[in-house]
């Protein structure tokens, strides 16, 4: 019998669509091992299988009576826990969140998923309000990597890099603020798309930094983020910056291949302070796609600082009252950088914001000569869970802020990116960033989906 | 005050949280100090990357009809 679980989604959507399997036994075969491995993992924090079953069955019941099935027909997802799920408190991985109402709809992503035929199967953990790289959680216990469950996930999408990556769900959706997505992608082996900001509707989910939160699909294979993104795209007026309802769909040119694609590595900042592994990584991939050329994004150490000062500013303006009220409730990780951004000047946020300008302003100018830039996803494959500290370019630093720092100078400006994993011969996975222009996802798709075919940029199920 | 070598971390702690009802118990104390002082650090960075006066932040308000 096939493991469907260990199937893409987009081969379990072609087979519930042949009538090679059922919707119903697809999503059993996932609840099921769900429920032999979460407690070792701590993936799902909420699992919904009466109502995936409910689904699954009525997705059956349409291809019995002959109907056309929507692209995700009987694919099996699920959400970090920051996503509104009707009738689920939605926790953002917070013990403070669980006292407030169950969410009264879904927010806009988990409907369009199952308006495309996907088959939801819960909530994942995370970061405690996504503000971390590690996928350490103090209230529901810490997310672990499947391939090594002696090592973190990443975070704060960490809940959503381990079910992927264990086969608990085909697709996964996480948030990226600062690189929460491409951070766990890289550290459990996936692949994973952060969207241009404001490419997908964050309403219905628990914000983190409002000017910098992005939400998208990881999943084990290109072709999956890339039905996944098409299945979610669109503009929603209920979330402000997602206003570009004229997104062209990705999934028809993924097979477009190299042809006229100018690609670039990143110099300088993205060259230091990472280990040899992180760095070997983007030769194999910039040797495969040619890119022989380097390209400097100006000012990216500053970069990084600035959005590292608005997530500290903003963040702590989002949660000042709970910081006041019930310090104890927090994870004393998350709690101790929420006081201290709380006691920051305001003007200090103002001149980070005026030198994202500047600086979106220079990084644009590099795609009128390229279109697509390589850098790392993090500076090591995934720390030991409990691991404080690690050692870059001879520093010694801690992980928890650091994991981030090739991820957060992108978002800073809303660029689109792929994370691609790449394996050595023994040992853990790491990621490649694939940096596009701003609503330029279909090119970096089409690299990343190039490199899966070759066999160069790859994801496993841990078995 | 922006230069993270000569500042007092503690007494900054300590006063903003007065100011600002902050909690800064001793056991929060010494993380919530580190965290500050690496503020100040990357804060540098973008204090001393000069912008003209005229330097717009990057978020942009629209003035638009209001939807219903």
């Amino acid at each position: 019998m096939t493991q469907w679980t260990h199937e893409p989604a987009h081969e379990i959507a072609k087979a519930v669509r042949n009538g090679a399997v059922t919707a119903r036994q697809v999503a059993e075969q996932h609840l099921s091992l769900i429920a032999a491995r979460n407690d070792g993992l701590r993936a799902f924090t909420d699992i919904t299988a009466n109502r995936a079953l409910e689904k699954a069955d009525a997705i059956d019941a349409a291809h019995a009576q002959g109907l056309k099935l929507p692209p995700l027909a009987g694919v099996p997802f699920a959400v970090k826990n920051l996503f509104d799920i009707a009738g689920l408190v939605t926790r953002a991985g917070a013990k403070i969140n669980r006292d407030y109402a169950p969410a009264s709809a879904d927010a806009t992503l988990v409907a369009r998923m199952e308006a495309a035929g996907a088959v939801l199967l819960g909530a994942l953990n995370m970061g405690e309000y996504a503000y971390d790289f590690t996928g350490r959680n103090a209230h529901d216990g810490h997310a672990r990597n499947p391939h090594d469950t002696e090592r973190m996930t990443g975070g704060s999408s960490g809940g959503s890099g381990g079910a992927a990556a264990a086969g608990l769900a085909a697709i996964t959706l996480g948030s990226d603020t600062n690189g929460s997505i491409r951070v766990p992608a890289s550290l459990c082996g996936l692949f994973g798309l952060k969207p241009s900001y404001g490419g997908l509707s964050r309403a219905g989910t628990f914000p983190f930094i409002a000017s910098l939160d992005h939400v998208g699909p990881l999943a084990r294979s290109v072709k999956d983020l890339a039905l996944a993104y098409d299945a979610m795209r669109g503009a929603d007026p209920l979330d402000p910056v997602c206003t570009n309802g004229t997104a062209e769909p990705v999934t028809p040119s993924l097979e477009g291949g190299l042809a006229g694609l100018r690609i670039k590595r990143a110099g300088g900042y993205f060259t230091r302070m990472g280990d040899t592994q992180a760095f070997a990584a983007v030769d194999t991939i910039a040797r495969a796609l040619s890119a022989d050329a380097s390209i400097e994004l100006p000012e990216a150490h500053r970069a990084r600082a600035a959005a590292f000062i608005i997530t500290m500013i903003e963040g702590s303006s989002l949660h000042r009252d709970r910081i006041r009220e019930r310090p104890q409730d927090f994870d004393p990780e998350v709690r101790d950088r929420l006081v201290a951004g709380a006691m920051l000047p305001g003007d200090w946020y103002v001149k980070a914001q005026k030198f994202r300008r500047w600086y979106q302003a220079e990084v644009m100018k590099l795609f009128q000569e390229t279109d697509l830039i390589l850098a790392p996803a993090t500076p090591t494959s995934a720390p030991l869970v409990d691991q404080k500290t690690f050692v870059l370019d001879g520093q010694t630093l801690p992980v928890r802020p650091n994991l981030g720092i090739f991820t957060q100078p992108i978002s800073f400006i809303g660029l689109p990116v792929v994370a691609v994993p790449v394996w050595p011969a023994q040992g853990m996975p790491i990621g490649v960033q694939i940096i596009a222009a701003p609503g330029k996802e279909a090119l970096a798709l089409r690299a990343a989906y190039w490199l899966e075919c070759q066999g160069i940029a790859q994801a496993k199920v841990a078995y | 005050m922006n230069n993270a070598t000569s500042l007092d971390v503690k007494t900054y702690a300590e006063t903003m949280a007065e100011a600002l009802s902050l909690p800064l118990t001793p056991e929060y104390a010494p993380e919530v100090e580190a965290n500050i002082t690496l503020a100040f650090r990357l804060l540098q960075l973008v204090l001393d990357f000069p912008l003209h006066d005229e330097a717009e932040p990057a978020p942009v308000f629209t003035a638009e009809v209001m939807r219903t």
